[in-house]
């Protein structure tokens, strides 16, 4: 009867580990840097995602089929309102300004100031604020990370240059909203549609009355699809043919092109694990060639092919352990640092638990995949072999 | 305890080298007592590391038959030869052969983590082992911080900590200074007079054999002559 493994083996492996020091040091590095990057590209696609979770299924939207450049009637507002299912509609166009400067970009929208805090619950703001905003024709509600940004308080008026509704705006600071809840983006304003609609009144009357999306609530989110269905039936062969969908695949389809980024991220990913991989199995390679006198000795002294290349993937895997484990640690502050400076694009940018198990699983593969096959050979080598390597 | 330990009788060895056969043993016959100090000598190529490896049980010969201690070690499986190994030889060689990254200590203990010691009786059986070849001080030292000499000392202690019942020395004092090597030969002489264990040492060095009971020389895979010494 042998005894288990104990101190004595994880002392020597781990010994092992720094036996060439420049090397170890070299591959742990190689190590952390993709692991980091590996867990920064998850965290990116799980931005992404939160973003279009934060969506609700109880909502949808209803766009002019052809295209979101073209608006719709806002009268469809009333017959949209007779659709069996239907609880509220309220609006919500594309405004598309600039503060100051181009590069101060965020999304502004003109929205029915009666409800449209009604159908968004996760935008919270004090009651007397929100009655404020719906009673100035100018006023503006922005949410908190923008107004945190620009150091807007309650009462500033926000000067914007419209580009699609040309001339310069100015709008009154009346409600900042916070988010319910770490995946609602609170970096855009709304002001009145009103407010936009009498202006085009007076320059073009042609495009007044007209609206880019309709935001509806439903009574049932189950029923979501049959109501968009009989929503579009509603309008179908009239001037302007909707596309009704719900907000979640509003928002995923609005940026489609997004999706072929996060698949390329997805795979870049996994390309990078797959570099540190063969690095790995190099160093792995020519340590167990090194060690080639030394595995036959223990072999001679009566230690079995299991042990050797348990030596192996023990030093392997604590190797990539101890590279995947500061890798981790490092994740963290980084994607810090990276959702700050992405902030305007990811309202959330935490990393996961789940990235975080992503990244151990993959340390763990990358050790236990280094030494399949050093283990395999230095398991199998015969003892008379090995040692005539002495010397 | 019959005095015959190892008894080998026709024994053949060859290597293939790419398609080619290589023999190396042709029809080796020898006999060794318990508590017998053999020198294996000849020169280079002769075939003595093959043999000292055949008898050591990390090489199987291709025919004749060879027994240790009455039990025929060409019939062992992989696994049934590595115990076998692990409680009946010990091994000294050219290079030490230490573990680098472990104490003088610490590789001393080595062949006892394959047995079911205590750690307080492994501890002790370390000690009094370095003691033995003199290096109580230096228990704590790795082995480059350690003279050649005192290297193969904590080899020999590896060697004999788990008390086997022969002790496999390939040129023990090639790698060895004159001073160091005849400390080394002092020391395999005293293990086998005092403690009676069986020891199969190959060498180059005459004078080395001379610390022998026995010498053998191979030549060309062949046992020429079979001398004892005075
Ligand atoms: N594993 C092996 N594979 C192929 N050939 C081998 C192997 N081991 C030994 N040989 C060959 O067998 C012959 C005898 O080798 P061996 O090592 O037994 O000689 P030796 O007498 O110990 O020589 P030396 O004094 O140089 O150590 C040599 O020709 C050697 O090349
Ligand atoms: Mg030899």
């Amino acid at each position: 009867m042998r005894r288990l493994p104990d101190v004595y083996y994880l002392k020597l492996i781990f010994k092992n580990v720094f036996r060439a020091k420049l090397r170890s040091s070299l591959t742990i590095i190689g190590l952390i840097i993709a692991i980091v990057a590996f867990g920064l590209l998850q965290t990116v696609v799980d931005a992404w995602f939160a973003g279009s979770n934060a969506a609700s299924a109880s909502r949808l939207v209803t766009r002019n089929a052809i295209s979101l450049v073209f608006p719709m009637p806002i009268y469809y507002r009333e017959r949209m309102r007779t659709v069996n299912g239907v609880k509220s509609v309220t609006l919500l166009n594309w405004f598309g300004g600039v503060y100051k400067e181009p590069k101060n970009f965020f999304p502004q929208f003109a929205v029915d100031h009666e409800n449209f805090f009604d159908l968004y619950p996760e935008f919270v703001m004090p009651a007397d604020q929100l009655i404020a905003f719906k009673r100035d024709r100018q006023g503006a509600a922005v949410g908190r990370k923008l107004a945190n940004e620009f150091g807007w308080k309650i009462g500033d008026t926000i000067p914007i240059r419209g580009t699609i509704f040309s001339g310069t705006w100015t709008f009154t600071l009346r409600a900042i909203f916070d988010a319910k809840d770490d995946t609602t983006i609170t970096r855009q304003m709304y002001f009145h549609w009103d407010y936009v609609n009498e202006w085009l009144k007076q320059k073009y009357p042609r495009r007044m009355e007209q609206i880019g999306t309709f935001v509806i609530e439903v009574d049932d989110p189950s029923r979501t699809a049959d109501i968009a269905k009989a929503i579009d039936a509603e309008f179908r062969n009239s001037l302007a043919e909707t596309l009704t969908e719900t907000e979640k695949s509003f928002q995923l389809g609005f940026i489609s092109q997004m999706e072929q980024i996060i698949l390329t991220i997805r795979i870049v990913s996994f390309v990078v694990i797959f570099i540190i991989m063969a690095v790995v199995a190099n160093t792995m390679a020519m340590t167990a060639r090194e060690r080639s006198t030394e595995y036959a000795t223990l072999k001679a002294l009566g230690f079995g092919p299991g042990f050797v290349a348990a030596l192996i993937f023990g030093e392997a895997l604590m190797l990539s352990l101890i590279g995947g484990v500061l890798g981790i640690l490092l994740t963290f502050p980084l994607a810090k640092g990276v959702g700050i400076i992405a902030a305007a694009v990811f309202a959330v940018f935490n990393v996961s638990q789940s990235t975080v198990l992503m990244q151990l699983a993959c340390a763990l593969v990358v050790g236990v995949v280094a030494a399949l096959v050093p283990g395999w050979r230095s398991a199998r080598v015969k003892i008379v072999d090995g040692l005539r390597h002495v010397g | 305890m019959p005095p015959l330990l190892v008894e080998i009788k026709h024994l053949v060895k060859s290597y293939t080298r790419g398609d080619q056969k290589v023999p190396v043993l042709h029809d080796i016959s020898l006999e060794i007592n318990r508590g017998d100090f053999i020198a294996l000598m000849g020169p280079s190529g002769s075939g003595k590391s093959t043999l000292l490896n055949l008898i050591a049980g990390i090489d199987k010969p291709d025919g004749g038959i060879l027994t240790v201690d009455g039990e025929d070690i060409t019939q062992l499986s992989e696994g049934e030869l590595a115990d076998w190994r692990a409680s009946n030889i010990g091994f000294i060689f050219q290079f030490y052969n230490l573990m680098p990254v472990l104490t003088a200590f610490e590789n001393v203990e080595l062949p006892l983590q394959l047995t079911n010691l205590s750690r307080a009786e492994r501890r002790q059986r370390v000690e009094m082992t370095l003691s033995l070849v003199g290096l109580a001080d230096r228990m704590e030292h790795y082995p480059n911080e350690l003279s050649g000499g005192q290297q193969q000392r904590v080899a020999i202690a590896r060697a004999i900590v788990t008390d086997p019942t022969i002790l496999v020395c390939d040129e023990p004092t090639g790698d060895l200074d004159k001073q160091s090597a005849s400390d080394v030969l002092g020391m395999l002489k005293r293990l086998n007079e005092e403690m009676g264990k069986t020891i199969i040492m190959v060498t180059h060095d005459a004078h080395a054999a001379e610390a022998a009971r026995r010498i053998v020389h191979l030549e060309k895979g062949e046992l020429i002559n079979d001398a004892a010494t005075a």
